[in-house]
């Protein structure tokens, strides 16, 4: 069943005196007990969807629905959505005030919401993220922990509030290189035991393919490919996946792309890929009879079904071709 | 000659609570035109240890052993001799780019300001220069005229790249030259240094927290824990056969997309990373480490051969080395 | 937990006191304070207050010191060192009150600019801005003139007219904390404005806003003085009345010294040991100067 969803969902802010068009129509589902990866470079506008999907950011079309009940923006409605929605950040260290002790960190939440057992909540909750026995860490102040630790601590600051989803925004980028599969594996854990459900933001795409479920992945305000990883990491349709699987340390003929950034100021026509992509710069595009299309033809915003999913008009058209004469591709 | 030789190199920092080692005992020693990964994660020494081949370690530091750079003592060296080596024989590539660099100042003349501090260029050769190296970075020539504010994250990284090589050094220390970057710049600036170390014959030291990233860039791996090298090695070996567990920690951290093993099981190690200050007796690693003895927490362990001692020398610091390989 | 909270924050205060000693100047200057506000605080205690009645004074008018009258009288023939201890009160008093306003302002003002975005921040900036370049002096003193002569009108003058410098400060550091990403966090645990600004905002401004006061203590007894010089006093003896009934009769050219030097050296010292005990303070608390030194 759908838990957190995003329905078409556009959000813009002024830059510079442009329009910057940072989340540009995406549909994202996450269901419950799954966990989801939002794949995508900086500035693809994945941080912004998550801050929406929070309540944090509020869209300037389209909805976010929990439950299949859409979100308002009444801070009695956004409270109540705060207890089911929790946010991880990706810098543990600036994510805690130094002021405040391990215990002040968790009870912040249950302390906003006025929950009754405070004490056995922040207790409960740092041993699930993993800091037992848990006494021993409520007078600790953040400096006086590892990086792992911190990061340990800002979850249970989230479990506090008992929430069915975690957004956790690249929550090992910072992290030291062994402590890594060790956040990742409580978040798993933390599936296996409390059915948490959760969106994990990151670049990273050997994050996705340890934990989640379903990736999906941006770029430039949209969402170009989705469905499960074992698919489209494995056998990826649209060329900005294959691109950003081919630069991967082990990979063995890297498509580096060329070109500048992506600018959500500046979002070219037909396929926003079309400038930077390498099938229609090899040629192969034009092969299929697209190249035109991809110029000019505007792609349709994925849905947020499960199943593997591309906006992309050359892996249509070879899909379709699949389809006419199924025996020759098979060989 | 050996470009870099370090022999037995120790760091450690005075503070007012104590003397804390962050380097303790390392030998190693590249080539030219060889490219070394060292990796390891915070609290290993690996930052320290770039810092220290150009003598850039603040005054509380206090260092002993032999930093060879052709053959000379970087150690002892005069002020006005060190200065040379600073950029003009080997420079630094530091992390974060959008700080190194001066916000007010035109891109073109931070490139060019080695060539005039050390008197190799001026005027309009200067600006040639400057322009050739925007190229050899993949960077358009009218770029030099700009500020670093009008430039991506993984163009910034190009210009500290150029201004590093601005002086034709023979040795570059990148410390996590590509950490803060994307996959896609990461790869670029990944392929700018490979061809850059291929085409002009320079030695690299590459320092990162990503194995997979090292091995895939360097020819040699030597994997840091707590101040001390524990494995080195061809980087093939070390990354795919870690004959230290600690390596073998590092190399599963990051998982091979496409590899059923890792699918829904990240790997990780337990415990924290070592605090310099307070390092666990024997072998450092034993605290964290999956195969521990009960030797290990009381003796240390040296370097031993790993490897089948036909091919590159390959040493890990482990009791369980000698078992397997005699 | 209670327990161990209690002494730790004891353990801080020991630090905050040992590093607060290696100030030398902080310990001159927290001296000279402890002197001024004993004399101040013990004045009914040690003296008679009769002494300070004209109609009841009884030395001869502008005498020199003598025994009876260490530091002279003045021109009603009341003694300069009796006046010296009651006004120390009252200097003291509108000092201290008129500072914890203009913080209590300012640092509303600060922490609400810097919190808000929007038209609620330009307002606030906008109305601080102009209190900023209003000349402070001239309207304190058209302010005393309105409400008239007492203490607590002269702490009203001084405490609106001069909270502006202090709301831009800690508006400028409630920007630098809001951008800590703990302020994200603890929005989305649902937190709101109130508990962003009294839970994370407020405790981070409070070392800069305590020094900060203690500056303006300083400022605010001078203030008070050229007020007081000026016309537009308390109706009180304080330093500053002093001063200008020392200037009214003459006193710097008829040579009596004793009326104008008192008075005027007691300001000094004061406002002198308040700076020195800010500037400690601002070092010790400051993060970013106690990593300079």
């Amino acid at each position: 069943m759908t838990l957190l969803e995003a329905r078409d969902v556009r959000v813009e802010f002024a830059s510079r005196g442009r329009r910057a068009r940072a989340v540009d129509g995406v549909n994202l589902a996450v269901g419950e007990g799954e966990i989801v990866a939002l794949v995508g470079e900086s500035g693809c506008g994945k941080t912004t969807l998550a801050r929406t999907l929070l309540g944090l950011e509020r869209p300037t079309s389209g909805s976010v629905h929990y439950g299949g009940v859409p979100l308002a923006y009444s801070s009695r409605a956004l409270r109540a959505h705060r207890r089911e929605v929790q946010l991880v950040l990706q810098d543990p260290t600036g994510s805690l005030n130094p002021r405040h002790t391990v215990y002040e960190a968790v009870a912040e939440g249950p302390r906003i919401h006025r929950l009754p057992g405070e004490g056995d909540l922040v207790a409960s909750a740092l041993s699930r993220a993993g800091l037992r026995p848990p006494e021993r860490f409520f007078d600790r102040h953040p400096h006086e922990l590892s990086g792992g630790q911190r990061q340990r601590v800002v979850i249970a600051g989230a479990l506090a509030l008992e929430p069915r989803v975690l957004v956790a925004d690249e929550p090992v980028a910072s992290l030291d290189a062994s402590v890594r599969g060790e956040i990742l594996a409580l978040l798993l854990r933390l599936r296996a035991e409390l059915g948490l459900s959760a969106l994990v933001v990151t670049h990273d795409l050997g994050l996705a393919w340890n934990i989640a479920d379903r990736v999906a992945v941006m770029y430039l305000g949209r969402i170009v490919e989705s469905g499960p990883v074992e698919r489209i990491l494995t056998s990826p349709s649209h060329p900005y996946t294959q691109a950003l699987l081919s630069v991967l340390p082990e990979s063995r003929s890297p498509v580096v792309l060329g070109g500048e950034p992506p600018d959500p100021t500046r979002i070219p026509a037909g396929c926003r890929f079309h400038p930077r992509c390498q099938v229609l710069a090899s040629g192969a595009a034009a092969e299929a009879g697209v190249d035109g299309l991809c110029a000019s033809g505007e792609l349709p915003v994925l849905p947020s079904s499960a199943g593997s999913q591309v906006a992309c008009h050359h892996a249509e058209a070879r899909s379709a071709r699949h389809e006419a004469e199924p025996e020759t591709e098979r060989l | 000659m050996t470009l870099l030789e370090l022999r037995d190199l120790a760091v450690t920092y005075r503070g007012e609570t104590g003397d804390v080692p962050a380097v303790r005992g390392v030998s190693l020693g590249l080539e030219a035109g060889e490219a070394l990964g060292v990796a390891g994660e915070s609290g290993s020494g690996k930052s320290t240890l770039a810092m220290s081949l150009l003598r850039l370690l603040p005054r509380n530091a206090s260092v002993s052993g032999e930093i060879l750079l052709d053959g000379e003592d970087v150690l002892t060296m005069s002020w006005g001799r060190l200065r040379a080596v600073r950029w003009a024989s080997a420079s630094l590539v530091f992390q974060g780019a959008q700080h190194a660099l001066n916000p007010v100042r035109r891109i073109g003349d931070q490139i060019a300001e080695p060539l005039r501090v050390h008197g190799m260029a001026t005027g309009a050769e200067a600006r040639r220069r400057v322009t050739e190296l925007l190229e050899q970075v993949g960077l358009p020539a009218w770029r030099a005229r700009g500020y670093p504010h009008e430039l991506s994250g993984g163009q910034r990284q190009r210009v500290m790249i150029a201004m590093a090589l601005a002086c034709s050094p023979r040795l570059i220390v990148a410390d996590e030259p590509t950490t803060a970057l994307d996959v896609m710049i990461q790869a670029q600036v990944l392929s700018l240094i490979r061809s850059l170390i291929a085409e002009h014959g320079i030695g690299l030291i590459m320092i990162s927290h990503d194995l997979s990233v090292l091995a895939s860039t360097c020819d040699r791996l030597a994997v840091m824990y707590a101040g001390r090298v524990v494995e080195s090695g061809p980087s093939r070996e070390v990354f795919t056969g870690g004959r230290h567990p600690y390596s073998r920690a590092l190399a599963e951290a990051f998982p091979t997309v496409g590899d059923p093993a890792s699918r829904m099981a990240p790997k990780g190690l337990g415990g924290d990373p070592p605090d310099p200050a307070h390092l666990p007796t024997g072998c450092s690693f034993h605290p964290r480490c999956p195969v521990s003895l009960v030797s290990c927490a009381s003796e240390p362990v040296e370097l031993r051969v790993a490897g089948d001692g036909t091919g590159a020398p390959h040493t890990a610091a482990c009791v369980h080395v000698s078992e397997e390989s005699r | 937990m209670s327990t161990t909270a209690r002494t730790r924050r004891r353990a801080a205060l020991t630090r905050f006191r040992r590093q607060y000693a290696r100030q030398r100047a902080g310990l001159y200057g927290v001296a000279i304070l402890l002197v001024a506000v004993l004399a101040a605080l013990l004045a009914p205690l040690l003296t008679d207050p009769s002494g300070m009645d004209v109609t009841r004074a009884t030395g001869a008018r502008m005498a020199p010191p003598s025994m009876d009258f260490p530091l002279g009288t003045d021109e009603s023939g009341r003694s300069v060192a009796l006046m010296l201890l009651w006004g120390a009160r009252v200097s003291l008093l509108i000092g201290f009150m008129s500072a914890l306003l203009s913080m209590v302002i300012g640092t509303v003002f600060g922490i609400a600019a810097g919190h808000f975005r929007g038209w609620v921040a330009a307002v606030l900036m906008r109305v601080t801005d102009w209190f900023l370049v209003l000349p402070a002096l001239v309207l304190a003193m058209v302010l005393a003139a309105i409400l008239g002569g007492s203490p607590f009108t002269i702490i009203l003058a001084i405490g609106v007219t001069s909270w502006a410098s202090t709301a831009r400060l800690i508006r400028a550091q409630t920007l630098a904390v809001e951008a800590r990403p703990y302020i994200e966090r603890s929005r989305a645990l649902g937190a709101g404005h109130w508990h962003v600004m009294t839970r994370h905002v407020l405790p981070n401004v409070a070392p800069l806003v305590l020094a900060n006061t203690t500056l303006m203590v300083a400022s605010a007894i001078v203030t008070e003085s050229t007020l007081a010089f000026l016309g537009a006093g308390s109706g009180q003896v304080s330093w500053g009345t002093m001063l200008r009934g020392s200037y009214d009769w003459g006193a710097a050219t008829s040579g009596a010294w004793w009326y104008v030097l008192p008075p005027g050296l007691c300001i000094i010292a004061v406002v002198l040991a308040f700076t020195l005990c800010g500037r400690a303070l601002e070092t010790v608390l400051n993060p970013r100067l106690r990593g300079a030194s």
